[in-house]
C-alpha cells in the first residue's frame, strides 16, 4: 500500500486531486467555459478537416508572415485573459469597502493581480510586438524571410508554451501571489511554498528563451538581409526601432533568465542567494530583475514609437520630419534604458547621490522621447492628414502619452517618489504609458498592416468604435487612480476602510467597462471585416498610399515576399519608387530558394513544457524524461538535412501573373 | 455647433471633476509633517515645470491635427519638407532646458530630503536647535502588523504610533520575514522595511492629529489590513500615551516577540511596558531565537575558523548551528574578540 503511495508520489510529485479548483465557483465556471470552447474548436477543426492544414500551413510554418500572425493571435487571446483579470480586480476594488469584503478572498485576488501583470507584459504586449516585428521587418527591408526561419518557429512555440503554462496554472494548481516581479523573500520557499511561484518561474523561463532567440534572429535579419542600397540610415524607422528593441532583448533577457535561475536554485536546492539568512540578499534580486525589467518596458515602447512614425508619415502624406534625429533619439533611449533601473526602488535606502544619479538619468530619457513627439508633431505640420483609424490611435497616443511621460518624470524625482512609490499614482502612470503608448501603438499597427497580412482592410466603423471606447475608457479608468495616489492610497489592496475613496474606484470600474466595450468592438470589427472582406479587399497591395517596401508587394504577400529583391535609393523606398514611375517586372522570374516547414520547433517547445511542468510539480521522472527527450530531439533535428527547396520559376510566374491580372482588372 | 456643445459638455465635466477633487483629501499635497510638506511641494513644482512643455505639445497636436486635416485644402501642404535645423535645435533644446532645471531641483532635493539625513529645521520658519535630541523609534514590520519600540522609554506598542509635535523623530526600520514599506503619508515619504537590514527615516510632525500609516509594499495575504494610526500629540499627551504602555501588564520578552511574530491579521493595539534589551538589533541580525547565530557574527566566525583549520574546505563546510552554543549570550563581545584575534 505504502509502496503504491510512494510510486504515486514519485510520478506525480505534488500533483494531487486537490490541485483542481473544485472549491472555487469562479474558476470552475471559467474552466467549464474554456472546456466547452475548446471542445467546440476541436469539433470544428475535425468537421472542417482542418487538422492537416493547421499542422502543415501554420504550426510547422517557418514563414515569418504566418509566425507573425500567430504571435498576434496569441497576444490577442492572452489579452482577453489579462483583461478578465483587470475587470475582476476593478469590480472587486469597487465594492470591497468597510464591512463588504468583496467577492475575492486575498488568496485569489493576489493571484489575479500577479497574473494580470505577468500576462499583460510578457504574454500580450511581447507577442504582439514580436509578431508585428516578425511580420513587418523582412517586408520592410526587402528580404524573403528572417535570417533563421526554423529558429523563428521554435521561438514562437516557446513563447506560446510559456503562455500555456500560465493558463494551466489557472486550472491545475495556482499562480504566484507575489506581484508580477516576484520579489523575494515573498517569492522564496518559506513565504511561498506552493506551486504558484514555480509556475511563474518556469513559464517565464520557457517564454524567455523564445523571446531571446527571436531577438537574435531579428538582429541578424536586420543587419545582414537588407535589400541592396538600404544603408543603415535608409532603414525605415520601424525597422530601426525593431533593431534597437532586439538589441535590448538580447542584452536584457539573459539577466532575467539568470535571476530566475538563481531564485529557482533558492527554491529547489536550498541555496541562499536571495534569502534572509546565511548571507542571502533580496536586494540583489530586486536590482537584477529591474536590470531586465526596465529595458523590458523600452522593448515594448520602441516598436510602438516605430509604428507611430510609419503611421504619422503615411497618413500625413509627408516624409517623416527629422529622420536622423529620430534614429539618434531611438539609439540614445536604447542606451539610457540600461542606466535607470534603480528608479524602481529609490525607497530601498540607497544614498542620496545614487538616487539622484538614477533620477537624473531617468529624466534625461525624456529628452529624446520629447524630441520624438516633436518630430511626429512637425510631420503632421503642413501635411494632408487622413484620419483613418491608425492615425486616430496616433493622435490619441500623442495626447495621452505626454501625460504619462510627465507623471513618469515626476516619479523620477526621488523625494517625490518617496510619497508616490507603490501608490495608485504609480499604477496610473505605467498604465498611462503602456496603454496610451504600447497598446495604442499596437492597435494602430494591427489596423495599419492588417490589409497587408490578409488582403482586406478592417472595417473602419467598428475600428472607430473600438478607438473611442478605448480612449475614453482609459481616461475614466486611470485618471481616478492618479487622484487616489495623491490621496495616499497604495496598490494591491484588496479591502478598504475609508468609504470616501469608493467613488473613485467606481469611476475606474466604469472605465474598465468602457474598455471592455472597446475590446468587444475590436472583436466585432474582426468578424464584420471578415464577412465584408469582398468590399474591403485590397487589390493594389498599397491600400494606404504607403511609403515603405512592404506596400510594394501584393496583399497578402507571396511566400517569397518579393519575386525580385528591390533596390533601395531612399528612406521612403516605395514612395521613391512610385515617384520615379516604378514599373513592376512581369517577366524573367527565376526559381526561389526557400526553407521547408518543420515540426521540430513545436516538438521541442512541447518537450520543454513537459519538462517545466515536471519541475513545477516536483514530478522528477517526468522532468528528467522531458529534458532528455528535449536534448535527443534537438540532436535528431540537427541531422535533418532536407530543409529547403526551390519554388519553381513556373510557380513564381503563375503567382506574379495572377497579380498582374488583378492589378489590371482594378485599373 | 457640434463643437460648441462638446465644449459645453467638457466644461460641465471639468467643473464636476473640480468639485469632486475639492471634496477629497489629497494628503500628499496637504500633509502635516515638514518632510512630507517639502516632498509635496516638489511634486507640485516639478509638475508645473513640466506643464510648461506638456501643455503646448498637447495643444499643438490638436491644432495641427485639425488644421492639416485632408479636407482643409486651404492649408499649406509640403510633402517633401522633412528637415529644419532651427526646429531640430528647438525640439531638443526645449526638453533639455526643462530637464536641466528639474535635474538641479532633483539633485538638491534628493540630498536635502535624504531620509538618512538628520533634520535641521522644525518647519520652513523654525530652525532646529543643535542640542535637540531626536525621539528614537524602532519599527519592525511583522506578518501582518507593525511593532514600534521606543528604546528611549523602554516600551513597545503594536499597531499604534505616537510622537510629540515639533520634535524630530528618528525611525530605524526593519522587517521580520518579507519586505514591506513603512509609510505615513501625512508625516514623510516611505522607506522599505526589509528583513536582516535596517533602514532609517528622519521625520517631524507639525500638527497634532490622527493620521493613517500602512505598509506600501505588498507583503502577502494580510497586507491590506496592515494599517496603524499615527498620533501627533503635544508633550503632555505624549507622556500620558507612554504611561498607558507603562501601565500594561505585558512585557515584550524574546519569547513574547517570537509569539507575536507569527502571521496574524487585523491585530488590535497592544502595549508592552518593557522590552527585551537589544531586541531590535536581534531582529535585524535574525537571532531573537535562543541559539541562533547573529548575522553580523557569521563572517568573523568563518574567518576565525578558516585561520585555525588546516584547509579552507573545512571552513566552507562549517555549520553556523554548531557554533550556536558559543555565541548567544553576548555575540557582539565575541565578534569583537574575534576581530581582535585577527588584528593580532
Amino acid at each position: 500500500m505504502s509502496e503504491h503511495a510512494n510510486l504515486g508520489k514519485l510520478v506525480f510529485g505534488r500533483l494531487t486531486w486537490d490541485a483542481l479548483p473544485l472549491h472555487d465557483p469562479i474558476l470552475l465556471a471559467t474552466f467549464a467555459a474554456v472546456a466547452i470552447g475548446g471542445m467546440f474548436i476541436v469539433a470544428a477543426l475535425t468537421y472542417f478537416r482542418a487538422w492537416g492544414p493547421l499542422w502543415r500551413d501554420w504550426i510547422t510554418s517557418i514563414d515569418h508572415k504566418k509566425i507573425g500572425v500567430m504571435y498576434v493571435i496569441l497576444g490577442l487571446v492572452m489579452l482577453l485573459r489579462g483583461f478578465s483579470d483587470a475587470v475582476m480586480m476593478r469590480a472587486h476594488q469597487a465594492i470591497a469597502f468597510g464591512d463588504a469584503m468583496g467577492y475575492l478572498p486575498p488568496h485569489h485576488y493576489d493571484q489575479i493581480f500577479t497574473a494580470h501583470g505577468v500576462i499583460m507584459v510578457l504574454f500580450v504586449a511581447m507577442p504582439l510586438v514580436t509578431g508585428l516585428m516578425n511580420f513587418v521587418v523582412p517586408l520592410q527591408i526587402g528580404a524573403r524571410d528572417v535570417a533563421f526561419p526554423f529558429l523563428n518557429n521554435f521561438s514562437f512555440w516557446m513563447t506560446a508554451c510559456g503562455a500555456g503554462l500560465v493558463m494551466m496554472s489557472l486550472f491545475v494548481g495556482e499562480f504566484a501571489r507575489t506581484g508580477w516581479l516576484a520579489y523575494p523573500p515573498l517569492s522564496g520557499i518559506i513565504a511561498s511554498p506552493d506551486v504558484g511561484v514555480d509556475y511563474y518561474i518556469w513559464s517565464l523561463q520557457v517564454a524567455g528563451i523564445g523571446t531571446m532567440l527571436s531577438g537574435v534572429n531579428l538582429i541578424a535579419t536586420i543587419i545582414k538581409m537588407r535589400a541592396p542600397g538600404m544603408s543603415m540610415m535608409k532603414m525605415p524607422i520601424f525597422t530601426w526601432t525593431a533593431l534597437c528593441t532586439n538589441v535590448l532583448i538580447v542584452a536584457a533577457f539573459p539577466v532575467l533568465t539568470a535571476v530566475l535561475a538563481l531564485l529557482s536554485l533558492d527554491r529547489y536546492v536550498g541555496t541562499n542567494f536571495f534569502t534572509n539568512d546565511l548571507g542571502g540578499n533580496p536586494m540583489m534580486y530586486v536590482n537584477l530583475i529591474w536590470i531586465w525589467g526596465h529595458p523590458e518596458v523600452y522593448i515594448l515602447i520602441l516598436p510602438a514609437f516605430g509604428i507611430f512614425s510609419e503611421v504619422v508619415s503615411t497618413f500625413s502624406g509627408k516624409r517623416l520630419f527629422g529622420y536622423t534625429s529620430m534614429v539618434y533619439a531611438t539609439v540614445v533611449i536604447t542606451i539610457l534604458s540600461y542606466l535607470v533601473w534603480l528608479h524602481h526602488f529609490f525607497t530601498m535606502g540607497s544614498g542620496a547621490s545614487v538616487n539622484a544619479f538614477f533620477g537624473i538619468t531617468t529624466m534625461i530619457i525624456s529628452i529624446p522621447t520629447g524630441a520624438k513627439i516633436f518630430n511626429w508633431l512637425f510631420t503632421m505640420y503642413r501635411g494632408r492628414i487622413r484620419f483613418e483609424v491608425p492615425m486616430l490611435w496616433t493622435v490619441s497616443f500623442m495626447v495621452t502619452f505626454v501625460i504619462g511621460g510627465m507623471t513618469g518624470v515626476l516619479l523620477a524625482v526621488p523625494p517625490a517618489d518617496f510619497v508616490l512609490h507603490n501608490s495608485l499614482f504609480l499604477v496610473a502612470h505605467f498604465h498611462n504609458v503602456i496603454i496610451g503608448g504600447v497598446l495604442f501603438g499596437l492597435m494602430a499597427g494591427i489596423t495599419y498592416w492588417f490589409p497587408k497580412a490578409f488582403g482586406y482592410k478592417l472595417d473602419p466603423f467598428w475600428g472607430k468604435c473600438s478607438f473611442w471606447f478605448w480612449t475614453i475608457g482609459f481616461y475614466f479608468a486611470f485618471m481616478p487612480l492618479y487622484v487616489l495616489g495623491l490621496m495616499g492610497v497604495t496598490r494591491r489592496l484588496s479591502h478598504f476602510d475609508d468609504a470616501s475613496l469608493q467613488i473613485w474606484f467606481q469611476i475606474a470600474a466604469l472605465g474598465a467597462f468602457l474598455i471592455l466595450l472597446g475590446i468587444l468592438s475590436f472583436i466585432i470589427q474582426l468578424v464584420v471585416s471578415f464577412r465584408r472582406r469582398a468590399s474591403l479587399t485590397d487589390t493594389t497591395g498599397d491600400p494606404w498610399n504607403g511609403r515603405t517596401l512592404e506596400w510594394s508587394t501584393s496583399s497578402p504577400p507571396p511566400v517569397y515576399n518579393f519575386a525580385f529583391t528591390p533596390i533601395v535609393h531612399d528612406t521612403d523606398a516605395w514612395y521613391d519608387m512610385k515617384q520615379r514611375g516604378h514599373i513592376r517586372p512581369v517577366a524573367g522570374f527565376v526559381p526561389i530558394h526557400v526553407p521547408k516547414n518543420t515540426g521540430a520547433g513545436f516538438v521541442l517547445a512541447v518537450l520543454s513544457t513537459i519538462c517545466a511542468f515536471g519541475l513545477i510539480w516536483h514530478m522528477w521522472p517526468v522532468a528528467a524524461a522531458g529534458f532528455v527527450t528535449l536534448i535527443v530531439a534537438t540532436i535528431i533535428h540537427t541531422f535533418n538535412y532536407d530543409r529547403e527547396f526551390y519554388i519553381s520559376s513556373e510557380a513564381v510566374v503563375r503567382t506574379e501573373d495572377a497579380r498582374t491580372q488583378l492589378l489590371a482588372s482594378h485599373g | 455647433m457640434v463643437s460648441s456643445r462638446a465644449i459645453g459638455y467638457l466644461l460641465a465635466l471639468s467643473l464636476s471633476c473640480t468639485t469632486m477633487l475639492a471634496g477629497c483629501d489629497m494628503v500628499l499635497l496637504r500633509p502635516s509633517g515638514y518632510v512630507a510638506a517639502q516632498q509635496g511641494q516638489l511634486v507640485v513644482i516639478s509638475t508645473l515645470l513640466m506643464l510648461l512643455i506638456i501643455v503646448p505639445v498637447i495643444a499643438l497636436t490638436l491644432v495641427f491635427a485639425w488644421r492639416y486635416r485632408e479636407s482643409n485644402t486651404s492649408a499649406p501642404y509640403t510633402p517633401e519638407w522633412d528637415h529644419s535645423i532651427q526646429l531640430e535645435l528647438l525640439i531638443w533644446a526645449a526638453p533639455l532646458l526643462i530637464i536641466i532645471a528639474l535635474g538641479a531641483l532633483t539633485w538638491i532635493g534628493t540630498h536635502t530630503l535624504d531620509p538618512y539625513r538628520p533634520l535641521t529645521r522644525i518647519d520652513s520658519s523654525r530652525p532646529l536647535s543643535f542640542e535637540a535630541e531626536p525621539l528614537n523609534i524602532e519599527v519592525v514590520a511583522l506578518d501582518w502588523k507593525w511593532l514600534f519600540i521606543y528604546p528611549d522609554h523602554g516600551i513597545a506598542v503594536v499597531n499604534e504610533l505616537a510622537a510629540p509635535v515639533d520634535i524630530p523623530i528618528r525611525f530605524k526600520i526593519t522587517a521580520s520575514s518579507v519586505m514591506n514599506s513603512f509609510f505615513i503619508p501625512a508625516l514623510a515619504g516611505q522607506i522599505y522595511a526589509m528583513p536582516s537590514m535596517a533602514t532609517t527615516l528622519h521625520a517631524i510632525i507639525n500638527r497634532p492629529g490622527e493620521f493613517e500609516g500602512f505598509s506600501a509594499n505588498y507583503s502577502g495575504a494580510g497586507f491590506s489590513d496592515m494599517r496603524f494610526k499615527f498620533r501627533g500629540v503635544n508633550a503632555g499627551e505624549f507622556d500620558r500615551w507612554l504611561q498607558k504602555a507603562k501601565a500594561s501588564k505585558d512585557e515584550l520578552t524574546r519569547d513574547a516577540y517570537l509569539e507575536l511574530e507569527k502571521p496574524s491579521e487585523r491585530e488590535p493595539v497592544r502595549r508592552y511596558r518593557a522590552v527585551a534589551p537589544d531586541l531590535f538589533d536581534a531582529v535585524v541580525n535574525r537571532c531573537v531565537e535562543q541559539g541562533k547565530t547573529c548575522l553580523r557574527d557569521m563572517m568573523p566566525m568563518d574567518m576565525h575558523r578558516a585561520s585555525r583549520s588546516p584547509s579552507v574546505r573545512d571552513s566552507v563546510a562549517w555549520n553556523p548551528l554548531d557554533a550556536a552554543a558559543v555565541c548567544t549570550a553576548d555575540s557582539s563581545a565575541i565578534s569583537a574578540l574575534l576581530r581582535n584575534t585577527y588584528q593580532d
